[in-house]
């Protein structure tokens, strides 16, 4: 059980929480958290934004009833919080992209942290959020406001890139990579995937992700994939 | 790692323990198939040996993909699930996981599922062939799933109609000489009927309810939320159907009834307990408490403590 520091909320929709405790995690990795007793059923999966000394920090849309209660809490409250879980982001080196979209920036800093020197895409559809907090570890940051971000990396620049965003943002960019990679250069792309889950630890399959070698699990498999890997159904 | 048991002196002297067709449950926790996997996920946060027993994910003869798009959405206290039986297939059970279920202690359940009748009973043939030939046990019974919801073929079509039924019980009794449970859907025509078939089949247990079929229709998109239209409804919110069903079908049959539906507190435990079920299963509530094997168990000690109750046969029933 963790206590609250702060929830702020940062733009429409859109909060930052922190949870005082001895909170750990690899880059990628995500939580489940609860803040309510019987009700709603599942626990939400929060990808870790940020480990510090004294607690762990996550970003959130609020999209549903779940993260509506996680927006009404306040400093002092209690929270559950289960993991880390899951398998994050590979340790790299070289040439690195980070691409996040909207909410999906929220795994990206941890990793931006871990990867000094990285350059850093963020893009939103209307109001840019923790954008400058990217600055201290991003060679070159990037931020776009009502566009497409994918337009503004260069696959080819990059050994590593690391997507997390929208559906079809994930599909653009396992598309972008299949293209860098026939033009002769290759690139590994990584996609943090966001399904519904329900245990959080692989053990129910709804979170179940298509891949070329068969089933595999959001939660215990990534929510981080090999682009080339994922099978898109739509 | 967390231990269940408590050792205090009071403690040891409770009779939590049951048994069904030679079958020893220390316990009458036992994991319901679909929310537990095989039993290795939740190892890592406590010790499952202490549970009563595990039934593991439902197994279909062939690998399962399972269902695209929308797997689970939630409901005023629970949630549909269209996972669609997801699964390994019977013979990569029987390959790699079967070894670790040798290693436990505890009552080791085999869902079994199938999209035709002779699916069902090659499955059940190739369980009975390994049990055989394995030197030591790894699978204590076997649960027959006459009762997905979210398979196309098979499945529910299996259980809607007690005649329907009936052949393939029938047939899988035949096929295998291990304990059988035959697990009945609460969608059943008349479910206590369906029930006594399974006795008169030679069943040595009957399990209900497995989900109830429900839906939920995305209003902006005018459209179901899951591609199979329907889905199975679990949770809180159909404990009260479950145990009416349980209620009704213990009244009815000799055989042990294991009972399961909406269970997330040890109170909702005793409720199974006195409709009459032997043992119960939990599902969705390991959701919602990923230590609610652990949790479950030291709640019934405490009731049964506070109630003055040295056995769960004192109330077995007893409604």
């Amino acid at each position: 059980m963790g206590t609250v520091i702060s929830n702020e909320r940062l733009a429409d929709n859109v909060y930052h929480l922190r949870v005082s405790g001895d909170y750990g995690g690899e880059t990628g990795q995500f939580y489940m958290l609860r803040a309510w007793g019987a009700y709603p059923v599942l626990s939400r999966p929060l990808s870790i934004h940020q480990v510090e000394d004294d607690g762990i920090e996550f970003l959130y849309h609020v999209v549903g009833e779940g993260t509506e209660l996680f927006s009404q809490l306040t400093p002092g409250d209690s929270i559950n919080l289960e993991g880390p879980f899951g398998s994050g982001f590979p340790a790299v080196t070289g040439r690195v992209a980070l691409v996040g979209g909207g909410i999906g920036i929220a795994p990206l800093l941890y990793c931006a942290r871990e990867i000094p020197g990285c350059d850093v895409y963020l893009g939103f559809s209307r109001e840019p959020f923790r954008t400058e907090e990217f600055r201290p570890y991003a060679a070159k940051l990037t931020v776009d406001v009502g566009g497409l971000i994918l337009d503004n990396v260069d696959f080819a620049e990059y050994d590593h890139i690391f997507v997390c965003g929208p559906h079809p943002m994930l599909k653009a960019a396992q598309l972008k990579g299949i293209a860098a990679a026939t033009s002769g250069s290759p690139v590994n792309v990584y996609l943090s995937l966001e399904n519904r889950m329900a245990c959080g630890i692989g053990a129910c399959l709804v979170c179940s992700v298509s891949c070329k070698d068969g089933q595999r699990k959001a939660c215990a498999d990534g929510p981080v994939f090999l682009a080339e890997e994922v099978v898109f159904h739509d | 790692m967390i231990k269940i048991g408590d050792s205090s002196s009071k403690n040891a002297e409770l009779d939590l323990s049951t048994r069904i067709a030679g079958v020893t449950f220390k316990n009458p926790i036992v994991m319901a198939s679909g929310t537990f996997g095989f039993g290795k996920e939740y190892a890592k946060y406590y010790d499952v040996n202490e549970l009563g027993g595990i039934s593991g994910k439902g197994l279909t003869l062939q690998a399962k993909a399972g269902n695209q798009g929308t797997r689970v959405y939630e409901t005023a206290s629970g949630m549909l699930n269209s996972v669609g039986l997801e699964n390994p297939g019977v013979s990569a059970f029987l390959e790699k996981e079967c070894a670790y279920w040798e290693t436990l202690d505890t009552a080791r359940i085999v869902n079994l599922g199938g999209n035709t009748f002779e699916d069902y009973v090659t499955g059940a043939e190739l369980i009975q062939k390994d049990a055989d030939a394995r030197g030591s046990k790894a699978v204590d019974m076997i649960e027959l799933n006459i009762s997905c919801p979210n398979v196309k073929e098979g499945g529910i079509a299996f259980g809607i109609r007690t005649c329907d039924a009936r052949e393939l019980v029938r047939a899988v009794r035949r096929a295998t000489s291990l304990p059988l449970s035959v697990k009945l859907s609460p969608n059943a025509e008349d479910i206590a009927d369906m029930a006594l078939m399974c006795q008169e089949e030679g069943a040595d247990a009957v399990s209900l309810i497995n989900t109830i079929s429900g839906m939920k229709i995305d209003v902006r998109r005018r459209r179901s939320v899951f591609n199979n239209l329907y889905a199975g409804l679990s949770g809180p919110a159909i404990k009260p159907i479950a145990l009416r069903m349980v209620h009704q079908v213990a009244k009815r049959v000799d055989i042990p009834v294991i009972g399961m539906g909406g269970i997330s507190s040890a109170t909702d435990i005793v409720e199974f307990i006195m409709a009459g079920a032997a043992v119960v299963q939990v599902g969705t509530y390991n959701f919602m408490n990923m230590r609610a094997g652990q949790d479950l168990l030291r709640g019934l000690r405490e009731f049964m403590i506070e109630e003055n109750i040295a056995s769960l046969d004192e109330i077995r029933g007893i409604v």
